[in-house]
């Protein structure tokens, strides 16, 4: 997506391309990812996230890690329900994944980095 | 944490299930009858029902209460409402839910959840809300929990294997806590929930239901199944109004209530006469049926002038007419009930019957009767109360009403019209077996006009007149009369009148009839008795000449007599010897007797 603007850049961008390109292309994502102790999904939650984010926003992304065992009153904050949940907090809207990112077809599209169509079967 | 014998005072003090299942208080009136102490302590309670049933109030209320009277301060985490919401929604029914959060004694915790910002991806669980539950628990020291609709999640998270999982552990997990819970669940078709929560939470199940019949709703609550536990098993109605939730159990009052010797004035002399003299029980039920027009609320209205006067306050419930017509039309037959209303003796509550449901008559009638605190309660007329609800229903609520208002010694005096073409006796709601005095007013049609008739067909504990009295409306109040009953019936009205003119006609005409045959009597005995004076007259003249005739005869004799003895001396005849030896002479002449 951001390939095709940066390949050329005088090139009108369809409807399409301006929709996957959301925000800033040069804005760094805030991510948190709440977890509830050094459990194995957790430890793959964080796994999987780093994962993602060097393919995908090398350099332009920030991961907070929250541990609710240590500080449970986050969890209001962001509606906190199920662990480990994803938020992206920048760029907007807000999103959240749950789960343990395996599945990084589906973490892409939550995280607004693909488009749900383009997803392969 | 608050563990299996950590019993709440308020538990103990509801004795009966002391030595069974340790239970939470619910503080609201009558629920803990049904259940017989409150929820299970330490254990999930399903409290399921239909959208606006009313199951988040009944939770809020539980975690009020809770907090406010058994000092178990509570957690509500609400899955539908903000807290602000939730806390705008009960200030109606007066809790300041801010004033128990600063006090720390209530946390809520509003768990949003929008499908739409959530993607799920792999394994996850519901650590989140468990860290969330505990933390609010442990920041207040939390004995009571309430999840109002848990059910959410399911329209917020994807996996429902997860979910359900999630759910069966969050349950245990509030168990081995100790704490309280109420559970909230919508009702499913054909199930109790839409999720099947009744699964995992087998404790206590409450079902509230809300029912509209004829555009009437009725709110109604049953206990499904209570693990361990004797409960009601009927469906119980309940009513939510400015002091919260209340369940009405019938059975939770019983037969118990104090009984007075004490007799009250129905406010007519000679209505307390038919009643052995005194009048009505204090604290007893009084009926008084009749037709259209009878003069019901006139009787209901001297029995409370009468306890007026003897400075008792009154409750009057008038479902037909509003106080100021009341008060009019009382002043036609000479009843002025304004000065007992500006001494607040008096207290009228109008309202049509249709108005609300039932239940909120009863809670209405409930309330205002604690507020006012009445010796004498009158309903006119109850039976419009059955346009509020069913037949059923209407009766289950006067029993409840009429054993409320005798629990409490409260004289009721109920007034129901009975229709035309009933049996004389019968009442709409039914309620004759429950009421201590059942007075009948009638009207009798005769001779072109209608009269009323009043009876006394039961009064329980006194002898009482089984005469049938004419009732009379008059410009100085109701006057009671002796009917006429005689050879054509019961006569009232005109026919009375006219049958007593008839009957002092008639009378007269024996009187004169009887004076004419003493005089004729008289006459004859006068007559006889010239009668036997003539005939005696004439025997005694017969006599007379009959004596005078023997005596003329006895002198002739003897000058004869002389005349032949002196002819025998001159004849010189001899003596005759007589068989007796006397010598007599014989002669020619024997003596003769008087003819």
């Amino acid at each position: 997506m951001k390939k095709s603007a940066q390949d050329n850049p005088d090139k009108p961008l369809s409807l399409k391309e301006f929709a996957e390109t959301g925000a800033d292309p040069g804005e760094v994502w805030q991510l948190r990812l709440y977890v509830a102790g050094q459990t194995p999904r957790s430890v793959a939650a964080f796994a999987n996230l780093k994962r993602i984010c060097e393919d995908n926003l090398a350099g332009r992304y920030n991961i907070e890690v929250v541990d609710l065992v240590k500080h449970p009153q986050l969890a209001a904050g962001d509606q906190i329900l199920a662990i480990p949940t994803l938020v992206r907090k920048l760029p907007q809207p807000l999103r959240k994944i749950v789960g343990d990112l395996r599945d990084t077809e589906r973490a892409l599209v939550g995280l607004q980095l693909r488009n749900g169509s383009e997803k392969p079967a | 944490m608050q563990g299996k014998n950590g019993k709440s005072k308020g538990s103990q003090s509801r004795g009966a299930s002391s030595r069974a299942l340790p239970k939470a208080p619910t503080g609201i009136q009558g629920l803990d009858e049904v259940t017989g102490g409150g929820f299970p302590q330490g254990r999930p309670t399903l409290v399921c029902g239909s959208a606006g049933a009313g199951k988040t109030l009944l939770a809020m209320e539980f975690l009020v209460r809770g907090s406010t009277q058994y000092n178990e301060p509570g957690v509500f985490m609400a899955f539908e409402e903000s807290a602000e919401d939730l806390t705008k929604n009960v200030r109606s029914l007066g809790f300041d839910l801010d004033e128990l959060i600063q006090q720390k004694k209530l946390a809520i915790d509003f768990v949003q959840i929008d499908r739409n910002e959530i993607d799920e991806t792999g394994d996850y669980d519901l650590e989140g809300l468990f860290i969330r539950l505990a933390a609010a628990i442990d920041g207040i020291g939390a004995k009571r929990v309430v999840l109002d609709t848990i059910e959410n999640l399911f329209a917020g998270l994807q996996n429902e294997g997860i979910l359900r999982g999630e759910l069966r552990r969050l349950f245990r997990w509030l168990k081995d806590r100790g704490v309280s819970a109420i559970i909230t669940a919508e009702r499913g078709e054909g199930a109790l929930t839409r999720h099947g929560l009744e699964e995992y939470v087998s404790d206590c199940v409450i079902l509230l239901d809300h029912r509209v019949v004829d555009q009437i709703s009725t709110r109604r609550l049953r206990v499904v199944k209570y693990r361990g536990t004797a409960h009601g098993t009927n469906e119980y109605p309940f009513l939510i109004d400015e002091d919260g939730f209340s369940v009405l159990p019938v059975t939770s009052l019983g037969l118990q209530h104090h009984v007075s010797e004490e007799r009250i004035s129905s406010g007519i002399p000679r209505l307390d006469t038919m009643l052995g003299g005194d009048g009505f029980y204090r604290g007893s039920t009084v009926l008084i049926s009749g037709t259209a027009g009878t003069g019901k609320t006139s009787l209901s209205a001297h029995f409370v002038d009468a306890a007026c006067r003897r400075g008792e306050r009154c409750l009057y419930f008038s479902f037909e007419e509003s106080p100021g017509q009341l008060i009019r039309n009382m002043k036609s037959i000479g009843l002025n009930l304004e000065p007992w209303v500006k001494k607040d003796l008096l207290r009228f509550h109008s309202s049509r019957a249709t108005l609300y449901g039932l239940e909120m008559h009863l809670a209405i009638i409930h309330k205002i009767v604690q507020e006012f605190q009445p010796q004498v309660v009158v309903l006119d007329p109850v039976g419009s109360l059955i346009q509020a609800g069913n037949r059923r229903d209407a009766h289950v609520m006067l029993i409840r009403l009429i054993d409320f208002l005798k629990s409490r010694a409260i004289t009721a005096f109920l007034t129901n019209l009975t229709g035309g073409g009933d049996a004389v006796e019968k009442t709409d709601v039914e309620i004759s077996s429950i009421v201590d005095s059942w007075l009948f007013v009638r009207d009798i049609e005769l001779g072109g006009e209608r009269n009323r008739a009043l009876y006394v067909l039961k009064s329980r504990g006194m002898a009482h007149s089984n005469q049938l009295r004419e009732f009379l409306l008059t410009d100085h109040g109701v006057d009671l009369l002796d009917v006429y009953v005689g050879p054509e019936g019961v006569l009232t009205g005109s026919s009375r009148i006219s049958q007593e003119s008839r009957e002092n006609a008639s009378a007269l005409a024996r009187r004169q009839e009887t004076e004419r045959r003493h005089r004729e009597r008289m006459r004859k005995r006068q007559a006889l008795e010239a009668r036997i004076e003539a005939l005696r007259k004439e025997f005694e003249a017969e006599e007379d000449e009959a004596s005078t005739l023997i005596s003329e005869e006895a002198s002739q004799e003897e000058l004869i007599t002389e005349g032949m003895e002196a002819m025998a001396r001159s004849r010189q005849a001899d003596e005759v010897q007589d068989s007796n030896g006397s010598r007599k002479r014989k002669g020619k002449y024997e003596k003769v007797g008087p003819r």
